[in-house]
C-alpha cells in the first residue's frame, strides 16, 4: 500500500474532512511512519482464531418490551440553534 | 483525610459541608489559575448540592467533593470531552456513573482537562485554543493523559476529593503514575459507559483517582454495577473492594512481567520497582519472573488500530447539527458537515480519524481491523494462562517519569503512541488495572503497575494496599 498524499486527501474527504495542503503536507510522513508500524501486525498466525470485538464475553441482553418515557422533542432541541417548529434544521440536501 | 472519616465528621456535624464546599472551591479556582487543571467549575452546581447534603447527611460520599473528567457527561454542565467541536454541549441527563456518585452524596465541583477525546498519552493534544494542563510538582512537565486535570487535581488538592477519571488505552495509570496518585481502571464492563463521551466503545472504561488505594476503590465500588441502559455493562456481584484493604498476603502468587524492565526502560524507574518486589518476597510473597511475548510485541500497535477505528465511527456524529460547534448552514450536507469538522477537530483528532477510516475501507477491513480482533483474541488467552498461576501481575507503569513540554514537542505522533507500551496490553484485554506511586519522596514520581484477571479488582485493592504501607505512602 503506497501511503501518499493523493491517499490522505482521499480518505480525508471520505471521513468529510477538508485538509488544507500545509495539513496534508504535515500528516503525509506522519501517518505513513504510523502504518508501516502497524504493518507488523501481519507477522501475527490468526488462521482459525476467534475475533474478540469485546474484551470480555457478552450476550444479547435484551429489555422487556414496555412503553417507557424517552427524551422528549424539547430536550432533544436544547443544544442545537438549528430548529425550527420543533425540527432540527440543515443544510440543503439537494 | 481518607474518605472514610471525612465522611464520618460530617455525618456527627464535626465538618459544615456548605463552609467547607466554599472553601474547596475557592481553592479549586486558585489551582487552576496556575496549572490549567479544569474544563469547567460547577459553583452553583456544587454549592446546591452542599446545601442539601448540609441538611440530610446520607450516603458514603456525603459532602466528598469530586471531580470529572471531562468526557463524562453531568446533567446542565458543559461537557465537552475536551474538544472544540462539542463547545456549548450541554447534556440532558447525567451518566450513569454521575448519578450513582450523586446518590451517595458526593459533591460534584467540576470537569477537568484531558487530550481532545482521549487522543494523547501526555495531554499535550488538547482541543483547538484549551492550555494543557501543568505537572503538580513541576510545572515545566506534562501530567500525562489522557487524563491529565483528574491526575493533577487530585495531587495539587489541599482539600479531601477524588476524581473520575477514564481509559481506552491507559489513560487513567500514566498521568496517575506521572503525578504520584493512584489511579484504578476497572474490568471493561465493569462500570457503565452510559454517559461516558465515546472514543474506543470496546475499550473505554470509567475508573478512579485517589491520593489512598482506599478511597480509590470505595470509589470504584460505588460506580460499578450493571445498568440497563448500558448493554456491555456487566451484572457481575460487585465486592465492597475497599474492604480488601490491607487483608493478608498469604498464599499470594505474584507474576513480574519481565518485558517492563528491558531497554527502553529507564533505570531508576527499574529500581524502584524492584525494591518493592524485594521488599514483598521479605513478606514471604511468593514472586517468580514471567513474559507476555504477544503483548510486548503486538498490543500496542493492535490496541492503536482498534482503537482509531472505534474512534472514527464513534466521532463521525459530531457534525454541526444537533449540538456543539456549529456554523451557517450553507453549502451541500457534506461541504457543511467538512467545514464544521475541520475547524474545529485538533490535529491528533484529525490524525486517528483518517486512519481509522483507511482501516475499514473496502479491502482494508480484514487486514487491519478484523485482523487485531483476532490478534486480541491471542492477547487475552497469553494472560489468562499467566492467571491461571498468578493472582496478579507486576510491572512498571510508564518508561520514564513525566517529561518536560520542551522534550515531548520533539517527539513524533508515533513516539508518542510509544509511551503506552506497558499499559496498552492490559487495556486491549480489558483486564482491571490499578497504579501507586512507589518512587522516593525525593524524586519524580513513579509508577508500579498491577494487573488482575477480568472482576479481580479486589485483589489489585489487596496487593496495591499492602504496597502503599510498604513505601510507607
Amino acid at each position: 500500500m503506497k501511503v501518499d498524499k493523493d491517499l490522505i486527501a482521499h480518505v480525508a474527504e471520505l471521513a468529510r474532512l477538508d485538509l488544507s495542503d500545509e495539513e496534508i503536507e504535515k500528516f503525509t510522513p506522519q501517518l505513513k511512519e504510523i502504518l508501516e508500524h502497524f504493518s507488523k501486525l501481519d507477522e501475527v498466525d490468526v488462521k482459525d482464531v476467534k475475533p474478540s470485538f469485546q474484551p470480555i464475553e457478552l450476550r444479547n441482553r435484551l429489555r422487556d418490551d414496555k412503553k417507557e418515557p424517552c427524551l422528549t422533542q424539547d430536550k432533544a432541541l436544547l443544544n442545537t440553534k438549528h430548529k425550527k417548529d420543533g425540527y432540527f434544521l440543515g443544510p440543503s440536501a439537494v | 483525610m481518607k474518605i472514610k472519616e471525612f465522611v464520618s465528621k460530617v455525618k456527627k456535624g464535626e465538618i459544615d459541608v456548605f463552609e467547607n464546599t466554599k472553601k474547596v472551591l475557592a481553592s479549586l479556582k486558585d489551582i487552576d489559575k496556575e496549572h490549567f487543571y479544569m474544563m469547567h467549575i460547577c459553583e452553583d452546581l456544587a454549592l446546591d448540592q452542599a446545601k442539601k447534603i448540609k441538611n440530610k447527611p446520607v450516603g458514603r460520599l456525603a459532602g466528598v467533593p469530586v471531580t470529572l473528567k471531562d468526557c463524562i457527561c453531568v446533567k446542565g454542565v458543559p461537557s465537552t470531552s475536551g474538544s472544540k467541536i462539542l463547545s456549548g454541549y450541554k447534556p440532558t441527563f447525567n451518566a450513569t456513573a454521575v448519578q450513582k456518585l450523586i446518590d451517595e452524596g458526593a459533591i460534584i465541583i467540576g470537569k477537568t482537562s484531558q487530550d481532545e477525546f482521549g487522543f494523547g498519552a501526555l495531554n499535550t493534544n488538547t482541543g483547538i485554543g484549551i492550555k494543557a494542563p501543568l505537572h503538580p510538582l513541576d510545572k515545566t512537565r506534562v501530567c500525562g493523559g489522557s487524563s491529565g486535570g483528574s491526575a493533577g487535581i487530585t495531587k495539587k488538592a489541599d482539600f479531601v476529593h477524588v476524581s473520575l477519571a477514564e481509559s481506552t488505552g491507559g489513560s487513567i495509570v500514566c498521568p496517575a503514575s506521572f503525578c504520584g496518585v493512584v489511579g484504578f481502571c476497572p474490568t471493561y464492563g465493569r462500570v457503565s459507559r452510559y454517559g461516558l463521551i465515546d472514543y474506543g466503545s470496546s475499550l473505554d472504561k470509567i475508573g478512579t483517582m485517589a491520593l489512598t488505594v482506599e478511597d480509590a476503590a470505595l470509589v470504584l465500588e460505588i460506580i460499578s454495577g450493571y445498568d440497563e441502559n448500558e448493554s456491555t455493562s456487566s451484572d457481575k456481584r460487585v465486592e465492597p473492594f475497599s474492604e480488601y484493604v490491607d487483608t493478608d498476603l498469604k498464599n499470594l502468587k505474584v507474576g513480574l512481567i519481565m518485558d517492563g524492565f528491558g531497554d527502553g526502560v529507564d533505570e531508576p524507574i527499574k529500581k524502584a520497582v524492584q525494591k518493592v518486589i524485594d521488599s514483598l518476597k521479605k513478606n514471604k510473597v511468593k514472586i517468580e519472573e514471567v513474559n507476555l511475548p504477544l503483548t510486548s510485541k503486538y498490543s500496542l500497535s493492535c490496541y492503536y488500530l482498534l482503537a482509531m477505528t472505534e474512534a472514527s465511527t464513534n466521532l463521525a456524529k459530531y457534525c454541526g447539527i444537533r449540538y456543539g460547534a456549529t456554523t451557517d448552514l450553507k453549502g451541500s450536507f457534506n461541504e457543511f458537515f467538512s467545514k464544521v469538522r475541520s475547524q474545529n477537530m485538533g490535529d491528533e483528532a484529525k490524525r486517528r480519524i483518517i486512519i481509522g477510516t483507511f482501516a475499514r475501507m473496502a479491502g482494508h477491513r480484514d487486514a487491519y481491523y478484523l485482523r487485531s480482533t483476532k490478534i486480541r483474541t491471542k492477547i487475552i488467552e497469553e494472560y489468562k494462562r499467566l492467571f491461571k498461576k498468578y493472582d496478579v501481575l507486576i510491572s512498571p507503569t510508564m518508561p520514564i517519569v513525566a517529561p518536560k513540554f520542551d522534550d515531548v514537542k520533539k517527539l513524533s505522533p508515533l513516539q508518542n503512541f510509544m509511551m503506552d507500551i506497558l499499559i496498552a496490553g492490559p487495556n486491549l484485554a480489558g483486564m482491571p488495572h490499578i497504579t501507586l506511586d512507589v518512587a522516593d519522596e525525593r524524586s519524580l514520581p513513579i509508577g508500579l503497575l498491577i494487573i488482575a484477571d477480568h472482576f479481580n479488582e479486589s485483589k489489585l485493592v489487596k496487593v496495591a494496599s499492602n504496597i502503599e504501607k510498604i513505601v510507607g505512602r
